[in-house]
């Protein structure tokens, strides 16, 4: 059974599977809300913080996430499998790399 | 001989976060063979046409990225003249010593001004691409995946553009192919030291030592046309493509591996010689340069890093 993700930045909600990472269940739907980068934990970008929920992790990148913001729910969405329903804001934003 | 000093880039070694799953994505999706593993935890893969033991190192971390990429240099004496070049121009360099990764010479280390670390070397074990050296097949059977050619490129974002202009140019004697200048400021340089339509590329940033992607070759663009099937089928995070480039005319799709290191696989782009003009691009045209048909950047292809 699908459950309920709530980005509270922008009251966007959608349905999210189990076996579905955070932005998987977005896009899938055409919802906006969470920036979507390479959705493998290496590049950042769309970093989150849980406020409600519980959920299941894969690795990402130290480089973007500490073991102490992993420990305290600041995780990248797309290597979070949700297991309740879940609240979030938005940390992450794609910025601009190439320098005009 | 014509083509002297630095040959080609001769391999790269990308950080992954889990070695399973990313052995899965470079052997079986991609389609690279795995040639080795080393005690380090490190797995070593080559294309099929590589006669070179490997051309891509998968390191376990506990990030993403890239750790080094290595040219291969055609002499011994090629590599002492590039180190003492190196110094000249005023970077630091190291030895490594023969065998750190298996079957590779001793290799010349030094981080470039954008801030990555780059490796020269003169010998790696040749295993052959499969096929006799006499009256041989044009291709090997029980190719997998894309079936990637070779290891071609690759892209890297990085700070204190100009110097590293400078160096590569000057110092490793890369020649300036294509380019996109806003003004008289080069955003891009694509930069070859073969008849490469580049063999690496930079792209002005303002973080340093960043990997956008490592390249391979296809023989067609119907090869792209069915990575983008495997893309789908095998549910790798597709970025963009399959279309086309402006710069370098190369026919592209991109993607990402399992630790959102960005790899790209294309066919059929442009080449150069030594007298070839350098072609330019313009910022107020930069979508039809880096996407050629649908003229409009792709916001993750333009500010996602690993």
């Amino acid at each position: 059974m699908p459950f309920q993700i709530t980005i509270l930045d922008t009251n966007e909600v959608y349905s999210c599977k189990e076996t579905q990472h955070l932005l998987s269940g977005m896009m899938q739907l055409g919802k906006k809300g969470i920036p979507v980068g390479c959705r493998s934990g290496g590049c950042g970008v769309c970093k989150v913080k849980i406020h409600q929920g519980a959920y299941a992790t894969k690795k990402m990148s130290r480089d973007h996430v500490s073991q102490d913001e992993e420990n305290s729910g600041t995780v990248l969405a797309c290597r979070v499998f949700p297991q309740t329903n879940i609240s979030l804001s938005v940390i992450g934003h794609l910025h601009k790399a190439v320098m005009r | 001989m014509a083509m002297t000093g630095i040959l080609r880039p001769g391999h790269i070694q990308l950080r992954v976060l889990d070695m399973d799953e990313s052995v899965n994505h470079y052997c079986n999706n991609i389609g690279l063979i795995e040639t080795d593993r080393d005690e380090q935890g490190r797995v070593y893969l080559k294309c099929w046409d590589e006669q070179d033991k490997f051309s891509v190192v998968l390191e376990p971390s506990d990030r993403s990225g890239m750790d080094h990429v290595a040219y291969k240099v055609a002499t011994e004496q090629d590599l002492w003249h590039y180190e003492s070049k190196i110094k000249k121009f005023g970077i630091d360099t190291k030895r490594v010593p023969a065998g750190e990764l298996k079957g590779c010479g001793e290799r010349v280390r030094f981080v470039v001004p954008a801030g990555h670390i780059f490796e020269l070397y003169a010998e790696k074990e040749q295993v052959g691409n499969g096929l006799s050296t006499t009256n041989p097949a044009p291709w090997p059977r029980g190719l997998k995946g894309m079936e990637p050619i070779r290891f071609d490129h690759c892209l890297l974002y990085g700070n204190n553009f100009e110097e590293n202009f400078k160096f590569f140019t000057e110092a490793l004697d890369f020649q300036l192919t294509e380019q996109i200048v806003d003004g008289e400021v080069q955003l891009a340089a694509f930069l070859t030291c073969s008849t490469k339509a580049h063999d690496v590329a930079f792209i002005r940033s303002e973080k340093s030592a960043q990997l956008h992607h490592a390249s391979f070759l296809l023989g067609s663009w119907e090869g792209v046309l069915k990575a983008g099937d495997i893309i789908s089928m095998e549910d790798i995070p597709l970025e963009t493509g399959p279309t086309r480039h402006g710069l370098t005319r190369g026919q592209t799709i991109y993607f990402f591996d399992p630790s959102g290191n960005r790899n790209e696989v294309f066919a059929e782009d442009s080449y150069v010689y030594p007298d070839s003009p350098v072609l330019t691009w313009t910022a107020d045209n930069i979508g039809q340069a880096i996407f050629y048909h649908s003229r409009t950047l792709v916001d993750s292809f333009m500010g996602v890093t690993s």
